[in-house]
């Protein structure tokens, strides 16, 4: 087994009286561009920036890499690269000047494939950032984190407020690294339609807590919609936990997850999409009036049909 | 490297609900059976998909992997994927226009029984996910 990439056991991040993350234990393993959904305030930032050395846990433990994050470490700082929204670049520079800066502050800076990115964007050197579009900067400052060779990029909403386009490439930008290097991504996201595309491992997280982590694949095959009629809904088959139920005048619908085979043919099973498991889990315990979440997927481990 | 024209463009439909490896080996499926690709023609390199569309470099592979395991395509160590010299869609052209006579009066009982285009579809896609759960 190679190291993971992030692993954490009981994390926790306590901002004064509030916790920004706690009971967080999850591994997310090599080779993996992985998305990290929740809503605003679930913690995903907070976990992003301990995972980057730039936050330290109140209690539990974060490993990267097999190291323990830390910014004054220079031997893993240059293993990863991070970005989030508010963009490193000093904005009176030209583009060649932020690489040179890049290439002065970074042992394993490729100035090649910095030339090599920014050429294909139609992004020129003599540019200042000062002149750039919002989506330019944004494909500058990913360049930067990308020249630097990192084995793991934990990127905090990299497209965030980009036009369709300007989001589009930088995101092929991405994947055209993980293609080439095979570098592991971890970022965060609330674009649903960018996590069946361009990622392979989920992790969502709902009011400071990991509701789940797992691989794409195996996220679609362990989910099935139950439909019955309201009026003689059988039990709940074993082995499912309910993450999420509708019910109307005639029918009652639950969102399950299935912790071993479905043997059942009392109730009719469809696969669920992607976005429609992910939406289930993003509505857990919110209270929205328009389900009915009946139980905590976190613990509900085996027939919760109670 | 040569610059050449892709053998084939992909496309990605996000909201199709279908997963994207599924869309990529449908779309190259679809490109044999009406012969815009052909025996030996070799499929773009993952690279060069992942700069085509935005899709994860490993969902390339696996699609790849299923062409090859349905015959459509081989893998040449260090050259690329490639579609097979013969195909196997004859049995395919002739299995679908019976198929699609089936389709044709499985569409008509269901119009008779006031099902609209919209909950035909529904319904299709219904069976075929729950296909794909059978059969994996």
């Amino acid at each position: 087994m190679t190291t993971p990439v992030i692993e954490t056991n009981a994390l926790a991040k306590r901002f004064g009286r509030k916790w920004g993350l706690r009971d967080c234990t999850f591994s997310i393993p090599a080779g993996k561009v992985t998305a990290l959904v929740g809503p605003n305030g679930a913690g995903k930032s907070t976990l992003l920036r301990m995972a980057a050395g730039l936050s330290r846990p109140t209690s539990g433990q974060i490993t990267v890499l097999g190291s323990v994050p830390n910014t004054e470490e220079a031997s893993l700082l240059k293993r990863v690269g991070y970005l989030d929204q508010v963009r490193p670049l000093y904005r009176g520079f030209r583009v060649d000047e932020m690489f040179r800066f890049g290439a002065g502050t970074n042992p394993t800076w490729n100035m090649a494939t910095a030339h090599d990115y920014v050429d294909q964007l139609g992004i020129s050197l003599g540019d200042r950032v000062d002149n750039l579009s919002g989506g330019q900067r944004a494909q500058v400052a990913l360049t930067m984190c990308l020249a630097k060779q990192p084995e793991l990029l934990i990127l905090d909403e990299p497209a965030a407020e980009l036009d369709p386009v300007a989001r589009e490439d930088l995101l092929r930008l991405l994947m055209r690294e993980v293609a080439e290097r095979g570098t592991n991504v971890v970022l965060s996201t609330h674009a649903l339609g960018d996590v069946g595309s361009i990622c392979d491992y989920l992790v969502i997280m709902s009011h400071s807590r990991i509701v789940l982590a797992d691989d794409l694949e195996f996220v679609v095959e362990s989910h099935r919609f139950l439909g019955a009629a309201s009026s003689n809904a059988p039990a709940l088959p074993e082995g499912v936990a309910v993450i999420d139920t509708r019910t109307s005048s005639s029918e009652v619908t639950h969102l399950v997850r299935m912790t071993m085979p479905l043997v059942d043919e009392t109730w009719q099973v469809t696969e669920p999409t992607l976005d429609e498991i992910i939406m289930a889990y993003l509505r857990l315990g919110t209270g929205s009036t328009l389900s009915q979440p009946r139980h905590d997927a976190t613990t509900a481990t085996g027939g919760g049909g109670s | 490297m040569t610059e050449r024209q892709p053998s084939i463009i992909f496309r990605l439909d996000p909201r199709s609900g279908i997963a994207p490896y599924r869309q990529l080996v449908d779309q190259v499926r679809q490109a044999v059976e009406v012969g815009r690709l052909r025996g030996g023609d070799q499929l773009p390199s993952v690279r060069d998909v992942v700069t085509q569309v935005t899709i994860n470099p490993n969902t390339v592979h696996r699609a790849y992997r299923e062409l090859e395991h349905l015959g459509l395509a081989e893998g040449r160590l260090g050259l690329g994927t490639f579609i097979t010299q013969n195909p196997d869609v004859h049995t395919t052209e002739a299995g679908s226009a019976q198929l699609s006579r089936q389709l044709q009066l499985w569409a008509q009982r269901a119009r008779a029984a006031g099902l609209d285009d919209d909950d035909m579809l529904e319904l299709l896609r219904r069976i075929l996910n729950h296909d794909e759960r059978v059969l994996s």
